[in-house]
């Protein structure tokens, strides 16, 4: 049994006289101890999925349809009481931000010990002894002193260490990671990417890793959802995802980095802009932008269909390859000839 | 063949923002004595760069190292504290603002994050306007406006949105327009601080190529201030990595990603994540990046680096040019530091 699995989810925000759709019905497995990885621009619906998972949507946004299911509960449909113990418990969010997850008027050790007191009976002795433990496990030198420490008194890294420390205090099943690194320097990232990833291996923990790098996916996560205007457009194994991307988008997104492109050469860029939610194009969200776009694609919105080990949402996905491939071969000939 | 007079150079420039102001934060008590100190942060420390025409020097570094620094003191927004700022000759960093002045019509500076660079009350046009008619007072007004749209147009910005706000464009709209807004003027010399960073992958393309343009078509000279080494790589045809206020590694784009010889940079670039690699072979330093208040004597890498031995600490290591790059400036290290075992049990 999967640990966790979506289906069909519809997330929507409520306006003055309509209503936005910000996810729709996007369907994903995620088994026990997986790492998956969410990849798309701002705007795509990365993080409102995960908010919706931790169910903590807030209004205007509310899950219009479908289902989370968690250990075999619907976690759409279940009371707040019930949500607020699995929340920390059972699954744990870390954010971008680690300046502003934490509370600066209390010290670490307060923190940490008011998570655990929130729910397991221990002495704050106990807690205490869990936390630096804890700690410890996150590479943190001295972590008793730490426990007395506020958080304005660490440095970025390191407090984004503790943030991950308070995520597995409780040995949680699941953690969603939005952007864990974004805010921090490249060297620090790095430490705390294999950081996250010898936790989540050793611990057995699931991992929900919402970037925009695709560096970091590529190097954190066995699959990969690619997400573009509230939908799942591509999905399937990390590598297959890099190596061999069947969606436009996905295709465009590996292709505008500097590194698929010899120095000093235009980059390959993506025309246009991701669409606001709010005029999301009808058929395929990504035809305005699509240089494979046909007269189908503006009217019908694509089925999802398994195509060379990934599943990929695009009308065009056969004619796409093929054509891909005589560009190059083309491209060949044109090399011959010169 | 003649090495061209550099567009712009630095020598042995400093940046130091005191922290204790006024004379009562000053006083300290230590060991029992009343002592009068003053801390004060080490921004920039002894930097000589140059720039030749036509280049794009990129400056790398993480944050706190002092890249925006180096920025907005080349473009006279900070005075140096020590060490001098020519350029095309002439020294301009004791210049008055109005000795400035013709200055600013060839040196234009881009900025990180295009929501704060453009005034939310003026429409684009009306942005774009104002440095053309401050910097050529004898243009007539159909002349200035021909100028915009040339440049609108330049950028990819359709000329009549030229009535919009800039809150009805997306980021990287709004960045090209900060970049039209540095071109009105035909300067010779862009400085851009971090001009990608805000902005998603697919736009970054976007910006980045027009960029690139720019450079071609108008013979741009860029400083180009960024994190993000990928963009370096690309863009960049010099690169300087600057770590704690010095430059620890300055040469050529290619052969800095051959065959990185400082180890600070080895494990910046080390650290980049990478699309295709399965098992990166990242250097982990120790530690984190010591404080740039009243700095040690020595090395400002010693702290970290795999490779210090007895002399790092108290030396500071001289620039020595290496074997591999052209540049008389390539690296600053120690020899010695190589051949060193690498130092166990590490400081915190």
């Amino acid at each position: 049994m999967s640990l966790l699995s979506v289906r069909d989810l519809s997330v929507k925000f409520a306006m003055r006289d309509t209503t936005v759709t910000a996810l729709d019905q996007i369907s994903f497995d995620l088994a026990k101890g997986e790492r998956l990885g969410i990849v798309g621009e701002s705007g795509a619906g990365k993080s409102i999925t995960g908010f919706a998972l931790m169910n903590l949507l807030s209004r205007p946004g509310f899950v219009d349809k479908g289902k989370i299911m968690f250990q075999g509960d619907d976690i759409v449909q279940m009371p707040e009481a019930r949500m607020r113990n699995i929340r920390g418990n059972q699954m744990a969010m870390i954010f971008q931000d680690p300046m502003v997850t934490l509370n600066p008027v209390l010290t670490i050790g307060q923190q940490m010990v008011e998570t655990l007191q929130a729910h397991r009976k221990l002495s704050k002795a106990e807690a205490e002894q869990i936390a630096i433990v804890k700690l410890r496990e996150v590479y943190i030198p001295s972590p008793e002193e730490r426990l007395k420490q506020y958080p304005h008194e660490l440095s970025g890294g390191m407090r984004q260490r503790i943030i991950i420390a308070i995520a597995l205090l409780l040995d949680p099943q699941l953690i969603i990671a939005d952007e864990p690194t974004t805010a921090l320097d490249v060297t620090i990232q790095a430490d705390i990417m294999e950081l996250l990833l010898e936790l989540c291996q050793s611990n057995k923990v699931g991992l929900i890793l919402i970037t925009h790098d695709l560096g970091v996916v590529s190097q954190m996560t066995e699959r990969t959802l690619v997400m573009y205007a509230g939908r799942i457009i591509e999905a399937g194994r990390t590598r297959e995802i890099i190596n061999d991307p069947q969606h436009p988008y996905t295709q465009g997104l590996i292709n505008a980095l500097p590194q698929q492109t010899k120095p000093g050469q235009r980059l390959k860029q993506i025309p246009g802009n991701m669409p606001s939610l709010t005029a999301i194009p009808a058929g395929c969200p990504f035809s305005p932008r699509c240089e494979f776009v046909k007269p189908h694609c503006l009217t019908e919105a694509p089925k999802t269909v398994q195509y060379a080990h990934v599943e990929v949402a695009c009308h065009e996905v056969n004619r796409l390859h093929s054509s891909t491939d005589s560009i190059t071969q083309s491209d060949k000939a044109e090399e011959i000839q010169a | 063949m003649k090495t061209p007079q550099p567009l712009l150079e630095m020598r042995g420039l400093e940046k130091r923002f005191e922290l204790d102001q006024g004379f009562l934060e000053t006083i300290k008590l230590r060991g029992g004595k009343i002592v009068q100190e003053k801390r004060a942060v080490h921004a920039v420390n002894n930097i000589s760069l140059q720039v030749a025409p036509g280049e794009a020097l990129c400056v790398v570094g993480e944050s706190g190292c002092g890249k925006s620094t180096v920025a907005r003191l080349i473009a006279g927004l900070l005075t140096p504290s020590a060490g001098e700022i020519h350029y095309d000759g002439q020294r301009i960093d004791n210049r008055s603002r109005r000795a400035m002045m013709p200055l600013r019509k060839k040196m234009q500076m881009i900025f990180q994050n295009p929501y704060a660079s453009l005034n939310p009350r003026m429409t684009i046009q009306q942005a774009l306007e104002e440095p053309v008619r401050y910097h050529n007072p004898a243009l007539s007004r159909s002349d200035v406006r021909d100028k915009v749209a040339e440049v609108m147009r330049a950028v990819g910005i359709d000329p009549s949105w030229a009535t919009r706000y800039p809150h009805e464009f997306s980021g990287g709209q709004r960045q090209r327009i900060a970049i039209a807004r540095a071109l009105t003027v035909d300067p010779e010399f862009i400085i851009a601080d971090e001009p990608i960073s805000a902005l998603d992958v697919s736009i970054q393309a976007q910006v980045l190529n027009l960029m690139l343009e720019a450079k071609d078509q108008r013979g741009l000279t860029y400083l180009f201030i960024t994190h993000d080494l990928s963009v370096v790589q690309h863009f960049g045809t010099k690169v300087a990595v600057l770590y704690l206020g010095s430059v620890c590694e300055l040469a050529d784009t290619a052969t800095l990603f051959e065959n990185p010889k400082h180890p600070y940079t080895r494990a910046l670039l080390s650290a980049v994540p990478q699309l295709k690699d399965d098992h990166p072979n990242h250097i982990r330093l120790r530690g984190e990046i010591p404080t740039p208040i009243n700095l040690p004597p020595g090395c400002p890498f010693e702290s970290r680096c795999a490779h210090a031995n007895s002399r790092c600490a108290p030396n500071n290591p001289a620039p020595c040019n290496s074997l591999m790059a052209r540049s008389p400036h390539a690296m600053r290290l120690k020899k010695g530091a190589w051949t060193a075992k690498p130092r166990t049990g590490g400081t915190e």
